[in-house]
């Protein structure tokens, strides 16, 4: 079976000193690291394994700018067979309306199977690409798919629901499965893996190619547009108990008394 | 004194069925050697089908250690019963041998001789000869009472699916029945002439039990004991190779080609070859990945099971025993690579990695080297775990645990995922600022500090890099540091297998080393020691902080003082520092030089030391096991008497503190570093100053994640 699966470049932000840039709107990044979307990486196993288990092929595709390459390495390195990165300045700015555009252009051209995306990602955190790029694509989709097995023609997808339930559908194939985290388990990749995918070709496409107007992504294309970016306001009512454990445990039960909860 | 060892009937000229006994011993002897080249050749394949390895380097120091370790059975009396009786049956072996020689000779000639034995040199080995046979005897029977009634714990493996204790009993008992051959062959002779002698107290035991016997049947029985003791002998011959006994043949060759390389320095991924990127495949997958001296310890290991013994993880209940490691790969090659009909088709047998050894076995081992340091016969273990985490690595199959630490150290140089940049403020503390420099490329210094990740990082650890700066400084030694510039050693990295990743990290710190001036490297990290020293090609020398700072007590610049309280310290020997290094004197000596301060010796002190629970990225991982080593350990020093238990490794701190708090003995036991303890025996550091206190004031604790 041929499966495309999305990924996406993203800043790690743990243990990071995160400043806001001066137009308010993006990080300052000179001291950042990147790296593949954690939800993109679980994405690409579960690709990997499918394609393990029934064969075919498997294509990643990212939108971003040139860095944005590293992130294709690394699910070639996982073991998919193909990547594709769409690369324009254009896309810079873009919404998921915009990515999705893109990734259904370069998608559509071909015939898949099964397209999974990360149910979101960590610095957007809005999950809307996956929805969008099944609407454009007019395939059925199913989103934070907790467990995925394809039988022939037809999926079945776990997928949790309120008060921990956990849910199965089945979904007529092709169509698109958006992948919550904890769906297996990632493969490690060595740095010996990267090494041994940087030779292979990566297609870039640019909006020409995918028949796109500039003016449809990016952010000329936004329909939804970035105001501000902050970091929430340090707020008050936290206090470190000093002294030794019986004093402190002396103290925290008091504090724990005087909101009523003893 | 004459001695009969003619027997009427000579077996050379005596016929048997028919056909005459020399030619029928002609036929016995050239099946057997047929059949032991047949076996042998069948088992030298699978090594000819395995990865190189050249051992045939530093000829002097491989004969040494074959007449100290192999032939000298060195290390054998650390358990002293069962040493002492492979020694007397090792060594009645060797006594034997010219004995099996001469009856193989007899078969041919009447009467035969070795040369020069026909004389008092006979006569002489003929008495020693029989005395021997008696100490095999009765060692043979002690074994056989061990095994079936002592029944140590260590000949039970619990991971092991079939056992080869039956093979043990097989073997003792081919060893009993050559001597009872041998005896009833000369004392039925000595029977026929009415003789006995205390010269030959075995020989003359038969001899009395059989003097009533008519001569015709003490013809016949010592005709029967001959040819019992050549095919007993032959037989034996053949199946060595075909069980766990191979050792009889492969021990002393497997010493022979042991590894003189240092203790601590990991197998490059393939000998001759530089990058790991240049191999097609990394790492062991299939016995045939491993190299011949690694399949040959497979024949050799005699399943004694001191390696699991001493091993720490298998102590604590975890999926790892070494020696499953080695008996589970020789029933694999017996089977693979069989003796008798075709090689099964690769696909019918299980996978090596993964099936017959599990990942998890793996992954338990903290690469403390115990197993090795006690085998007998010099099996190498850690190289071979190394080698097959490679494949995991490669196979991507790492406990998502390691994972985050690994990745974190690829991109920020730490597994902590600290900002690279933080790396130098470990330097400012609570209690004020080391006196250690950041060196800026192109600075010089008498000393580079190398802090590895740990104690960069986690806060308690810090302290140690602080302590050592003080210490030096009170001994006017000039320290920097690389502040931003070290990354990760990448000692841990390279053990777990990510053999790119700890290329990368040593180019880095390699390149930040070069671009600075510096005279000697001290770390007070065992870990980041062994790698700076073995795993880096340094021209520079690279000194643990014990060793440092013994010298400088040493050569006078330290003048220590007394500690208060009065309490029993102890001195816990990291695992890479004592038996990766054999530092285990200089440690001690820095106590020692404390007045007054009261020392006492774990039981399993110096190379017998018990690992701590593993260092770097073993913090970040726990995998199935039923105790932690750490608390183990701490009880072992609780033991011996000691209060304070003092160690020379950030890892092995961080584990002792939290076994004494998960095990309730705070308050009453203390763990402290080497360097914090000088710090505190300074001149400087003395009460009348507020910085009394200190001792066991930490309360940071360890490493979260």
């Amino acid at each position: 079976m041929d499966i495309a699966v999305c990924v996406k470049r993203v800043p790690d932000l743990t243990e990071a000193e995160i400043e806001i840039d001066s137009d308010g709107l993006s990080l300052e990044d000179s001291d950042l690291d990147y790296d593949l979307n954690e939800w993109d990486d679980f994405a690409v196993e579960a690709a990997v394994q499918l394609k393990e288990k029934h064969g075919g092929k498997v294509t990643a595709y990212t939108v971003g700018d040139d860095d944005a390459e590293e992130v294709l390495r690394r699910a070639l390195a996982m073991g998919a067979d193909e990547a594709i990165h769409l690369c324009d300045d254009a896309f810079a700015g873009s919404d998921p309306w915009g990515i999705a555009q893109a990734l259904q252009r370069a998608i559509g051209d071909r015939k898949f199977d099964l397209i999974l995306c990360g149910a979101i990602s960590s610095d957007g955190t809005s999950g809307h690409t996956g929805g969008m790029l099944a609407a454009l694509l007019d395939l059925p989709q199913v989103a934070l798919a907790t467990a995925l097995e394809v039988n022939g023609d037809k999926a079945e997808v776990c997928h949790e629901v309120e008060g921990g339930l956990e849910r199965v559908v089945e979904i007529a194939l092709p169509a698109v499965i958006t992948v919550q985290s904890g769906i297996n388990e990632p493969r490690y990749v060595s740095i010996r893996g990267i090494r041994k995918v940087a030779g292979m070709d990566i297609d870039v496409k640019e909006c020409d190619d995918l028949g796109l107007d500039s003016g449809q992504v990016g952010d000329a294309g936004a329909r939804v547009r970035l105001e501000e970016l902050a970091l929430p306001p340090t707020g008050g009512g936290a206090e470190i108990l000093e002294g030794s454990i019986d004093e402190m445990v002396t103290t925290l039960i008091e504090r724990i008394r005087e909101q009523g909860a003893l | 004194m004459s001695t009969p060892i003619q027997t009427a009937l000579e077996p050379a000229t005596t016929p048997l069925f028919g056909i005459p006994g020399a030619g029928l011993h002609g036929a016995l002897l050239v099946v057997t050697v047929v059949a032991l080249v047949w076996i042998l050749r069948k088992r030298a394949a699978l090594l000819l089908a395995a990865a190189p390895d050249p051992r045939m380097d530093r000829i002097g120091e491989r004969l040494y250690a074959l007449a100290k370790i192999g032939f000298g059975q060195w290390r054998q009396p650390r358990y002293l019963v069962a040493g002492l009786l492979h020694i007397c049956i090792f060594g009645g072996f060797l006594v034997l041998l010219l004995r099996s020689l001469t009856m193989l000779g007899e078969g041919f000639v009447p009467a035969f001789s070795l040369p020069g034995f026909d004389g008092a040199l006979g006569e002489f080995y003929l008495g020693v000869k029989d005395w021997t046979a008696v100490v095999i005897l009765i060692s043979c029977a002690l074994a056989a009472y061990r095994r079936l009634v002592v029944r140590p714990a260590r000949y039970h493996d619990r991971h092991a699916q079939r056992s080869h204790s039956a093979e043990g009993l097989i073997i003792l008992g081919l060893i009993s029945l050559l001597m009872v051959a041998d005896a009833v062959y000369e004392g039925s002779a000595m029977a026929l002439e009415g003789h006995t002698t205390w010269a030959l107290p075995l020989a003359s035991l038969f001899s009395g039990l059989l003097s009533e016997s008519s001569p015709a049947t003490l013809e016949r029985l010592g005709l029967g004991g001959f040819w019992a003791h050549n095919i007993v002998l032959c037989a034996f011959s053949c199946y060595l190779p075909i069980s766990k006994h191979f050792h009889v043949i492969t021990s002393l060759p497997n010493v022979f080609f042991m590894k003189l390389a240092p203790a601590g320095r990991v197998k490059p991924p393939r000998h001759g070859v530089e990058k790991s990127e240049d191999l097609e495949k990394i790492g062991v997958s299939r016995l045939e990945d491993f190299s011949w001296k690694h399949l040959l310890d497979f024949y050799t290991c005699t399943d004694c099971g001191r390696c699991s013994d001493v091993c720490p993880a298998y102590r604590t209940g975890t999926p790892l025993s070494p020696r499953m490691i080695s008996v589970k790969s020789r029933d694999e090659a017996y089977e693979a690579w069989p003796i008798f009909g075709k090689r099964p088709a690769a696909d019918s047998r299980p996978q090596l990695v993964g099936e017959v050894i599990s990942d998890d076995e793996l992954w338990a081992c903290t690469t403390c080297r115990a197993c090795e340091d006690v085998c007998p016969v010099t099996i190498e273990y850690v190289d071979k775990i190394v080698d097959m985490r490679r494949f995991l690595v490669d196979d991507g199959r790492v406990p998502a645990t390691m994972q985050k630490a690994l990745s974190k150290i690829e991109k920020r140089g730490n597994p902590y995922g600290k900002m690279g940049k933080k790396r130098g403020e470990w330097i400012q503390g609570d209690e004020g600022e080391a006196d250690v420099r950041i060196l800026e490329p192109g600075d010089q210094a008498a000393w580079c500090f190398f802090t590895d990740s740990a104690v960069a990082f986690d806060p308690r650890l810090q302290e140690i890099g602080r302590a050592l700066g003080q210490v030096l400084s009170s001994a006017g030694e000039d320290v920097g540091t690389l502040g931003k510039d070290e990354v990760d050693s990448g000692h841990e990295a390279r053990r777990i297998g990510e053999e790119g990743l700890f290329e990368v990290l040593r180019e880095q710190n390699c390149e930040a080393l070069a671009e600075r001036k510096v005279g000697r490297i001290v770390t007070t990290d065992p870990h980041a020691f062994n790698a700076l020293r073995h795993d880096y090609e340094l021209e520079r020398p690279v000194l643990h902080h014990s060793q440092a700072i013994q010298e400088l007590i040493q050569s006078g610049k330290l003048d220590l003082q007394g500690i208060e309280g009065d309490r029993t310290y102890t001195f816990h020997d990291p695992c890479y520092l004592g038996r990766h290094n054999d530092v285990y004197d200089e440690p001690r000596d820095v106590l020692d030089a404390i007045p007054g301060l009261r020392r006492v010796e774990m039981e399993a002190s110096r190379n017998k030391s018990f690992c701590c629970g593993g260092g770097s990225l073993y913090l970040f991982h726990e995998g199935e096991s039923e105790e932690r080593m750490g608390e183990v350990r701490i009880g072992m020093a609780e033991e011996a008497g000691a209060d304070v238990v003092v160690t020379a490794c950030p890892f092995c701190l961080v584990n002792f503190e939290d076994a004494i708090k998960t095990t309730g003995r705070e308050g009453k036991m203390e763990v402290i570093d080497l360097a914090e303890l000088v710090a505190r025996a300074l001149p400087e550091s003395q009460p009348t100053n507020e910085t009394s206190k200190g001792l066991g004031t930490a309360e940071s604790g360890g490493l979260q994640e």
